[in-house]
């Protein structure tokens, strides 16, 4: 049966074709949390550099100073913005707070991440 | 009505049984734009096509029999009128609902969400405070006469469709039903009912994505009713924890 949910479809979790502002929200908080998952395992095997000498370590922190990590390090705040405020819109509504403004909270959200977001980058960028 | 015929090209997705393969079929058609959906798709039927299987009754948002997808989106198709989907010379693309097996074409097995709905006791006639959402304006009636209504839910299974929980898990309950247990807690609290609710498969399920709210064209709101379910949970599993410690402290 084709239109049967099945595990597998999962991708479409990810398809905001035809999705309302919530569903986004709903894939913007997917993509941010497998995002932040990634990046722990990635901060765990960098720190573990640690253990393998002071050379080692040197190295990996001449590694983190390039424009492509200090970008990847950009992601990583916004998607630690976008995750949490987002997580505070979800556990609002949950409680039954504000649930039919749930539209507006999310714009909120996106505008306070976005400040947020360009806030950092502007003081990543002179430091 | 004196507005000149549109020509359309209507894409159907065709599927004969769960071993077939769906396919789209393209059929032209010269309409009104007045004219809605679900008239297009009989004019197919009487006209171009007698073997292509569609469901659809009262005509006027009542039944929920007519539910489909149109351009993608879950829709009645007996009120959305063709201009608001279409426009001249245009593609419209018409799929069966999602979540539930295809029978036949746009014709979908909805005995799961009917089985849920009845497992959640689902009243159709309630008193006129349970059917009503608490932001409506009530009404003007004579003082202290008991009014009763129909519920707003016509089991159409647009909500289900369009759940993305539902999506991925057939086990969950959905958001018809579960705006039907939180119909029946409020109008009655029972055990049998919060123990449907209060389960994985129950209001934990939901991932506040809004999406049944967004596409219900019946004033149901099951986004509302869930999370204000989630609330009656919580303050239940509290109230019932603290009643058993009543218990414990009087011996």
């Amino acid at each position: 049966m084709t239109n049967q949910s099945s595990p597998k479809r999962f991708i479409q979790w990810f398809d905001p074709r035809n999705r309302q502002v919530g569903s986004w929200a709903f894939i913007l908080n997917r993509i941010t949390a497998l995002g932040l998952t990634l990046y722990l395992f990635l901060h765990l095997i960098a720190l573990g550099n640690l253990a393998r000498g002071p050379e080692a370590y040197n190295n990996f922190i001449a590694l983190a100073k390039t424009p492509l990590i200090k970008f990847g390090e950009m992601l990583v705040i916004a998607a630690g913005i976008i995750h949490g405020l987002n997580g505070i819109r979800i556990a609002l509504t949950s409680f039954g707070i504000g649930v039919r403004h749930q539209r507006a909270l999310f714009i909120a959200v996106m505008v306070l991440s976005i400040t947020g977001i360009l806030i950092f980058t502007i003081s990543m960028v002179r430091h | 009505m004196n507005q000149p015929l549109w020509k359309i090209t209507v894409n159907v997705l065709r599927q004969k049984g769960p071993t077939d393969k769906p396919h789209f079929q393209s059929f032209p058609l010269e309409i009104h734009p007045d004219e809605y959906v679900l008239d297009a798709i009989e004019k197919i039927w009487a006209f171009q096509d007698r073997s292509l299987t569609f469901r659809h009754a009262c005509h006027h948002a009542t039944c929920g029999a007519c539910g489909m997808r149109v351009n993608g989106k879950e829709k009645l198709t007996c009120i959305t009128s063709l201009h608001t989907v279409v426009k001249n010379n245009g593609v419209l693309k018409i799929e069966p609902l999602r979540n539930f097996p295809v029978l036949s074409d746009l014709v979908v097995d909805m005995g799961h969400l009917y089985r849920q709905t009845e497992e959640a006791d689902f009243q159709q006639v309630v008193p006129l405070e349970a059917a009503q959402l608490p932001y409506e304006i009530t009404p003007n009636r004579t003082p202290n006469e008991p009014y009763e209504r129909l519920v707003d839910c016509i089991e159409c299974g647009l909500c289900v469709s369009a759940c993305p929980a539902a999506f991925t898990s057939t086990d969950y309950r959905g958001p018809a039903a579960l705006a039907a247990i939180q119909q029946g807690i409020a109008f009655a609290p029972n055990e049998v009912l919060f123990d449907l609710a209060d389960h994985e498969n129950g209001v934990w399920r939901c991932h506040s994505a809004f999406e049944c709210t967004e596409v219900c064209p019946s004033n149901v709101d099951p986004g509302w009713r869930i999370m204000n379910l989630r609330r009656r949970v919580i303050h239940h599993r509290i109230s019932r924890v603290f009643k058993k410690s009543q218990k414990v402290s009087r011996p």
